[in-house]
């Protein structure tokens, strides 16, 4: 990408020297708006609510972030997403084994399977884990005899995660292990490493960075969820309330600065991610 | 054309893999079906069959259960259709502007160069790192009632296609950077040497290149529009007939135990963004086949 | 027999790739299958390897039956043309893998992998990694890795294939040299016959998955089995309905017994040798001669010359041509 970037730029230069300023002009036209865009859509709201939070120095800040409730929402956040990141990374590199490695028929449907989450509105994914494993339907009942209550409680939101996270492990790590190809498992195998000890010598050192990518982005996704866990999680307070209900709870209690501070963390959060991906971004 | 990038990584990357080009011989002579395979499968679709489909299914058969009159009445009801219809309206016009916009934006950030590119850069995937609900209260602190602009959208429909307008920025942008990364200079110096002008140059040699991406992007980008429900909650306001979208209007026929009417809406959703999937990969097809 | 592939069949979906195959490979030999591609030679080379499994027949490594066996358990050793190499470690992990495999101890492993680097002149890149390498240095690397394991049979796929001409050239004799250093029993694929004769002391050629020919360089060049290997081994011409390899035509002014009358069409000299272009009848021909040969003839287009195979030359009858 550097590569082609210098191209262009030497191009650029070279066209502005044998065409007219229009050219030129138009160009500034053109990043004018795409930056104004941006600057409005984007980083003045964002900066805007920082500003707000730190408005009055650090101590209020942390000081609504350590209270008794943010702190609860602080740990049922961490645990939501641990589950599901472990959940979705498990079934992430297997399915990708699975759809790069092996032969099976329907594999372009399970493909698909895997990307539908993808389309499907937050609050239908709450609605449809509501209809399997709520207190009325017949699996929930049962689940709930055995005194697993799913709906309104921890595995209820873990479900709802590992739904909308599903489909971005396999999908950083499909195209990495295509690339890869399979002569070096196979020149393994030759070398008389068993298929466990191909995977873990030779497959994933092969896929690592691509792996840490899509985990960074599964972690992203599944911190910040808001539609599906506000709907099978009942929104009880300090009990089944994640960070970002946190967020919309305070606010529509009047009560800013926690909403703000609680937000302000979030996008730090997403700052770090986003840095991070961009150090993990596989590279052409 | 290589890995998209963050986030829109799920849907892109996949559809990058089906026009990838066939990988070496190697990789021809896949593992047979073998036990391991069988295992392997059926591991995968019992996670996705718990998980995903059994659930989905059953809001299908949840919106049937009083018969096709109760589904239809549910889905008209005054407040669901004018959620359904002020979804699919704003999501259209969203997923124009980012058309238009986020082909500029990616324009820009290839071809163009100014310093703090690099930044502007990775600014443009914080919309998919951002959790939805922050997103509306940024966006609901700067454009609501206490404006530092003086600018209050909060509670209007403008309101809801800004929210929407932020969480779908890097669909477009990042479907066609990289096509427009990797299109070939010469074509464009060759039409130059035929005496093409820099505007004849990009309508008649990079806007066909283009096209395919654009119109993936854009698909995408309608597509989460229409189920999008965090970022709206605060901005919208929530008032039926106004500018409820049809995401919160589920959620308040959930609150109100509806099930079935919720499953009714839910339905029609999956079904619009199943079609706009579908037209998506036909329009990825048609486009790897003239590539 | 170090390997004994009996009748082996395998197809890629409907796809004959491999028809009835049956080859014999002595112990310690040399063995290029020879082909051109598609011709079936890669997989058959997996097959034994186990990397592909065979629809119907036999392979046996060592006189054991490894036709079921999983390519961990054949002890063979695999070189492949894109070399595979472990790019995420250095040069003496990658040929320490084996071994570490086998949890052999630290100090061993480290003796044997030294001494395999020496023998590969790679003792200097020991802490590198693969991408530091040259083509050349990679292959040798992925030869030193499949070697150290002591395999039973050493198996090239197109080893050289990806290397440039140069190198490629001093790869094969370097091939040879070590060949009669270790003696372990090697197969190579190749489509390039010059590197097959030059290399290996037994040829199989293989052409739409079933064994053409099988026998000793010189054998399958001077006594083809049929007109494809006659045409795959070298240049041939037609010359009165038979394939006669050019250099073995010989021209003169006068008629002899056998000769028939050409038409002299081009001359093209290289170098040493002389193309020679001619018309015998209504059909184009040539013979390769020396410098000598077409100046003492004085050769010039236009020219009616005789031409015939010199007399003991192999040639081909080709019916229905």
């Amino acid at each position: 990408m550097a590569d082609s970037a210098k191209n262009n730029v030497e191009h650029d230069v070279e066209h502005d020297v044998t065409h007219d300023t229009k050219h030129g002009v138009a160009r500034y036209v053109l990043r004018t708006t795409a930056v104004a865009y941006l600057f409005f859509l984007l980083v003045l709201p964002v900066g805007l609510i920082v500003w707000r939070t730190f408005g009055d120095g650090l101590g209020p800040f942390l000081e609504a972030l350590t209270s008794p409730s943010a702190l609860h929402a602080f740990r049922v956040t961490l645990v939501v997403a641990l589950w599901a990141v472990v959940l979705n990374t498990v079934f992430g590199v297997g399915a990708a084994l699975l759809l790069v490695r092996h032969d099976f028929p329907g594999k372009r449907l399970l493909g698909a399977f895997i990307d539908l989450p993808m389309a499907v509105s937050p609050v239908v994914v709450g609605l449809a884990l509501i209809l399997l494993y709520g207190r009325f339907s017949p699996v929930g009942g049962l689940l709930e005899s055995w005194g697993l209550q799913v709906i309104f409680s921890t595995p209820g939101m873990v479900l709802a995660t590992v739904f909308v996270a599903l489909p971005l492990v396999v999908r950083s790590v499909v195209p990495v292990l295509e690339e890869l190809g399979d002569e070096q498992e196979q020149a393994a195998h030759t070398l008389g490493a068993s298929r466990l000890q191909t995977f873990l010598r030779i497959t994933l050192p092969g896929i690592r960075s691509a792996l840490a990518y899509g985990v960074v982005l599964c972690l992203a996704r599944s911190l910040g969820e808001y539609g599906a866990v506000a709907v099978v999680s009942g929104r009880l307070v300090d009990q089944t309330q994640t960070l970002t209900l946190f967020v919309e709870e305070r606010f529509q209690n009047f009560d800013q600065p926690a909403a703000f501070a609680a937000s302000t963390a979030l996008a730090l959060l997403a700052v770090v991610t986003l840095l991070l991906t961009r150090l993990l971004r596989p590279k052409d | 054309m290589g890995t998209p990038d963050a986030y829109g990584v799920a849907m892109t990357a996949e559809t990058a893999t089906r026009t990838a080009p066939p990988p070496r011989a190697g990789a021809r002579r896949r593992r047979r079906f073998s036990g391991g395979t069988a295992l392997g499968l059926g591991s995968a679709v019992l996670y996705l069959s718990l998980i995903v489909l059994i659930p989905l299914a059953l809001v299908v058969v949840r919106s049937a259960d009083e018969g096709p009159g109760y589904f239809w009445r549910a889905v008209t009801t005054p407040d669901a259709w004018a959620a359904l219809t002020l979804t699919i309206g704003a999501s259209a016009v969203v997923a124009l502007v980012n058309l238009v916009l986020g082909t500029l934006i990616a324009w820009v950030l290839v071809r163009d160069r100014f310093p703090g590119k690099a930044i502007v850069d990775t600014l443009i995937d914080l919309p998919f790192a951002l959790p939805t609900i922050v997103a509306g209260l940024v966006l609901l602190a700067l454009y609501g009632p206490e404006s530092p602009l003086g600018l209050n959208l909060a509670y209007s429909r403008a309101g809801v296609g800004l929210a929407l307008l932020f969480v779908t920025l890097p669909f477009v942008v990042r479907t066609v950077q990289p096509v427009l990364i990797e299109l070939d200079r010469d074509m464009e110096q060759a039409a130059a040497s035929l005496g093409a002008s820099p505007f004849q140059t990009f309508r008649r040699i990079i806007l066909p290149n283009l096209v395919p991406a654009m119109l993936s992007g854009t698909a995408l980008a309608f597509t989460r529009a229409i189920s999008e429900f965090g970022s709206t909650v605060l901005i919208s306001g929530n008032l039926p007939f106004k500018t409820q979208v049809a995401a919160v209007n589920i959620f308040s026929q959930i609150e109100g135990d509806n099930t079935t009417g919720a499953a009714a809406i839910s339905t029609v959703l999956l079904v619009v963004a199943l079609v706009a999937l579908l037209v998506l990969d036909l329009l990825q097809r048609w486009g790897s086949r003239r590539g | 027999m170090a390997i004994e592939v009996r009748d082996v069949n395998k197809s890629f979906g409907t796809t004959p790739v491999l028809r009835d195959v049956s080859v014999d490979v002595a112990s310690g030999s040399l063995t290029a299958l020879l082909g051109p591609s598609g011709g079936g030679k890669s997989t058959l080379l997996r097959v034994i390897a186990g990397l592909e499994h065979p629809d119907t027949g036999t392979v046996r490594i060592s006189g054991v039956d490894a036709t079921r066996l999983a390519p961990q358990r054949r002890n063979v050793g695999f070189v492949f043309q894109h070399y595979a190499a472990f790019k995420h470690m250095t040069v003496f992990r990658n040929v320490a893998f084996g071994l570490e495999i086998r949890k052999r101890p630290k100090d061993e492993i480290r003796r044997r992998v030294m001494e395999l680097l020496e023998l590969v002149h790679l003792e200097q890149m020991a802490g590198r990694y693969p991408s530091q390498l040259s083509g050349g240095q990679r292959q040798r690397m992925a030869l030193a890795r499949a070697l150290a394991v002591e395999p039973q049979v050493l198996l090239l796929d197109e080893p050289f294939g990806a290397l440039d001409a140069q190198v490629r050239k001093e790869l094969r004799t370097w091939l040879r040299r070590l060949h009669d250093e270790v003696h372990v029993t090697t197969v190579f694929v190749t489509h390039d016959q010059e590197e097959a004769i030059e290399v290996a002391d037994t040829v199989v050629v293989l052409a739409d998955g079933a064994v053409e020919q099988v026998g000793s360089p010189s054998d399958v060049y001077d006594n083809p089995a049929n007109p494809f290997v006659m045409r795959f081994l070298g240049p041939v011409t037609e010359i009165g309905g038979s394939l006669v390899r050019p250099h073995d035509i010989e021209i003169s002014a006068e008629p002899r017994p056998g000769s028939g009358e050409a038409t002299v069409t081009r001359i093209v000299r290289l170098g040493f040798e002389v193309r020679v272009e001619l018309l015998v009848g209504d059909r184009e021909a040539w013979a390769q001669v020396t410098r000598g040969t077409a100046e003492r003839l004085g050769l010039a287009p236009g020219d009616i010359v005789n031409v015939r195979p010199s007399p003991g030359a192999r040639s081909l009858a080709l019916t229905g041509a």
